[in-house]
C-alpha cells in the first residue's frame, strides 16, 4: 500500500507544501491569475513579474491546496524564475505529459530532478489536476487571461 | 454485542455482491454512500429481468410485453406512494433524479407563482441542488432568495427561521438531513411554521431517504424529492411527490409524448395528474429496479437500519475523536451517521488519496455544499457516510487509515 504513497509523499513534496517557497504577493508584479479547481475549491493566485526579451524576474504565488498543489506551485516558482517566457512554457509541456504519465524521457535540464519529485502523482489520475493548477494559471497570467480553472 | 441479537448486518453485507471485492488488495471499505449507494442482487436482479424477460415500452402498445411493463413500472410507484404514505399515486412522479425534481418545482411552480420581491428562504446547510435551481428562477422572477443560518455546531436555526418567515415568503426550500455534516432538520416544525405564513414546503429528502422512514401526510409537506441511487436503486431515476391540488394547477415542465392529452398544431391539452409531468419515454426499469430497492430497505426495516446506524455513528465518532488534530465538523444533537472531519495541516484530498490506498472508500471536498464550507471556514472535509451494510471493521478500517495519514505527513 505504501510504495505508491511514499512515491507521491516524498519528503520534498512535504517540505514544499508546509513551507512553501515564494509564498505572497509581489507589489510590483505585473501579470497574475486566478487558478480555480471547481472539484475540490482549490484557489492559487500566479504573481509574475515580467521584463524584457519576456524574462521572468520574479514568480510568487498564493492560495489553498492539497499538498501536491501547494508543493507543485512552490517548485514551479522556483523553477520559472529567471528563465524566460518560452523557457516556463516548454517545461510545462513537459512537466504536463510527465504528470499524465506520457512521458518516459522527461528532460527539463537543471530542473528535471526536481520535478521528478512529483511524477508520482502519474499512478493517481484524479490528482493530475493539482500538481497542474498553478502551471495553468502561470501561462494563463501570461497570455493576459486573469482566470483558468482546471474544468 | 447487543446489535448482532436484531441486526445481522454481515447477512446484509451478503446482499451486495461489490462487497466480496477487494480494492488496492484491500477489502472494500465502502464509506460513501452519501454520494451513492451500492446496490443489492435483488435490484441487480429486478433490472436483469426486466431488460431480459418483461422489457417494452410503457404507456403505449396493446401488445402483451408492453402491458406487462407498465405494470411493473406502475406497481414501482405504488410502492414508492405506500412507503411514502402519499394520499394517491397521482402524487408520485419520476424524474432523472432529486436535481431534476427541484427544478421541476422551481421552474413550474416558481415560475408560475413567483412575483418580484418575493422570497424563497433555503438554508446554509442546502446541497448546491437545492440552491442553483432556486436562483435560476429567482433570476427570471425577480424573486429573492435568502438562506436561514446554522449555529456552530451546524443546527437549523428555528427561531431565526421564524423572524425571517413573512408575507413576502413564498418557498421555503429545506433540506431534510444534511450531506455535508449529517443535522437532521426540524422539517415538522418548519413545515407547519411556513404553513402558517402561507408558503409552501419543499424538502429535499435525498440523504433522509436511505436512513429513515418518511410519511408525507405526516408530515403535511407540499413538495418531497429524493433520488433513486442514494437508497440503493439504479441511477437515473428521482422521485417528486407533489400534494395533488399543487401539482393540478402547475404547468408542465417538459413538453413531449406522454405529458399530453390531445395535440392540434392550435392548441394542445396536457394530462393530469403525474403524468402531465413525465414527459417521453420514463425511465421504466430504473424505476422497477427502484421498487425493488424499496422493498428491500422495508423488508430489514427502518427501526432496525436506524438503531444499527446510530450505533455505527457513535462508535465512529468516538474513535474519531481520540485522534490527535482530528475535528469533527457538524455537532448537531439530532444526526444521521454521517461525519464530517479535517485534520490540522492535511488537506482532504490528501487524506482522501492516503486512505484510498487502504480500501477505505469517503468522500472528500466541498461536497457540493460550498455556502456550509464557509459557514464552517474551510475549503472541504473528508466524509464518511454509512448506511445499512456498514460495520464496525468499516470504522476501524477508517480510523486506521486516517492514521497512517498522520504517518505519512509526519
Amino acid at each position: 500500500m505504501l510504495d505508491d504513497l511514499r512515491e507521491l509523499y516524498q519528503e520534498v513534496i512535504l517540505d514544499h507544501s508546509k513551507n512553501p517557497r515564494n509564498f505572497r504577493h509581489p507589489e510590483d508584479a505585473n501579470h497574475e491569475a486566478h487558478g480555480y479547481n471547481p472539484l475540490c475549491g482549490d484557489t492559487v493566485n500566479v504573481y509574475l513579474k515580467l521584463g524584457h526579451n519576456g524574462l521572468i524576474e520574479d514568480a510568487a504565488f498564493e492560495g489553498k491546496g492539497c499538498a501536491i498543489s501547494l508543493a507543485s506551485a512552490s517548485m514551479m516558482t522556483d523553477i520559472i524564475k529567471g528563465k524566460t517566457e518560452s523557457e516556463a512554457r516548454q517545461i510545462f509541456d513537459g512537466f504536463q505529459k510527465l504528470v499524465k504519465g506520457e512521458e518516459n524521457d522527461f528532460d527539463a535540464g537543471e530542473d528535471t530532478e526536481r520535478l521528478m519529485m512529483l511524477a508520482g502523482v502519474k499512478e493517481f489520475p484524479m490528482r493530475v489536476k493539482c500538481a497542474t493548477l498553478a502551471w495553468h494559471a502561470m501561462t494563463s497570467a501570461m497570455d493576459d487571461k486573469n482566470e483558468v480553472s482546471t474544468e | 454485542m447487543n446489535d448482532m441479537k436484531t441486526y445481522d448486518v454481515e447477512k446484509i453485507r451478503r446482499d451486495f455482491p461489490i462487497f466480496s471485492r477487494e480494492v488496492h488488495g484491500r477489502p472494500l471499505a465502502f464509506m460513501d454512500s452519501g454520494a451513492s449507494a451500492q446496490k443489492p442482487t435483488v435490484v441487480l436482479d429486478a433490472v436483469q429481468r426486466a431488460y431480459a424477460e418483461t422489457y417494452a415500452n410503457v404507456h403505449r402498445g396493446v401488445h402483451y410485453l408492453s402491458q406487462v411493463s407498465t405494470e411493473l413500472y406502475e406497481g414501482a410507484r405504488e410502492i414508492v406512494r405506500a412507503h411514502m404514505n402519499a394520499a394517491s399515486v397521482e402524487e408520485i412522479i419520476f424524474t432523472k433524479n432529486a436535481t431534476e425534481s427541484i427544478n421541476l418545482v422551481a421552474q413550474s411552480y416558481g415560475g408560475a407563482n413567483l412575483k418580484p420581491g418575493d422570497e424563497i428562504l433555503l438554508s446554509t446547510l442546502e446541497h448546491h441542488s437545492n440552491i442553483v435551481p432556486w436562483q435560476l428562477i429567482a433570476e427570471r422572477t425577480g424573486a429573492v432568495v435568502k438562506a436561514v443560518p446554522i449555529d456552530e455546531h451546524g443546527e437549523f436555526m428555528l427561531d431565526t427561521y421564524l423572524e425571517m418567515l413573512g408575507p413576502k415568503t413564498k418557498i421555503v426550500a429545506v433540506t431534510h438531513i444534511s450531506n455535508a455534516i449529517g443535522t437532521i432538520t426540524p422539517v415538522k416544525e418548519i413545515i407547519k411554521a411556513a404553513h402558517d405564513a402561507g408558503a409552501v414546503v419543499l424538502i429535499d429528502g435525498s440523504q433522509a431517504a436511505p436512513h429513515m422512514k418518511i410519511d408525507m401526510q405526516d408530515l403535511d409537506v407540499d413538495f418531497y424529492v429524493f433520488t433513486g441511487h442514494k437508497v440503493f436503486g439504479p441511477t437515473g431515476i428521482g422521485v417528486l411527490y407533489g400534494k395533488a391540488d399543487l401539482l393540478d394547477a402547475m404547468p408542465p415542465f417538459l413538453g413531449g409524448g406522454d405529458m399530453i392529452e390531445r395535440v392540434t398544431f392550435a392548441k394542445t391539452t396536457y394530462a393530469k395528474g403525474h403524468s402531465k409531468f413525465e414527459a417521453g419515454t420514463p425511465p421504466i426499469v430504473q424505476a422497477i429496479g427502484l421498487g425493488a430497492a424499496i422493498n428491500y430497505v422495508n423488508e430489514i426495516g427502518f427501526d432496525k437500519i436506524g438503531a444499527h446506524e446510530q450505533m455505527l455513528l457513535a462508535y465512529a465518532t468516538e474513535q474519531l475523536s481520540q485522534i490527535n488534530s482530528l475535528r469533527i465538523i457538524g455537532q448537531a444533537k439530532h444526526k444521521a451517521a454521517i461525519i464530517s472531519f479535517t485534520l490540522d495541516g492535511i488537506h482532504p484530498h490528501d487524506i482522501g488519496t492516503i486512505v484510498d490506498r487502504g480500501g477505505v472508500a469517503i468522500r472528500v471536498g466541498h461536497h457540493c455544499a460550498q455556502p456550509l464550507m464557509d459557514h464552517f471556514d474551510v475549503a472541504a472535509t473528508a466524509r464518511a457516510s454509512f448506511a445499512l451494510y456498514n460495520n464496525r471493521a468499516d470504522v476501524d478500517a477508517l480510523v486506521s487509515a486516517v492514521k497512517s495519514v498522520q504517518e505519512i505527513f509526519g
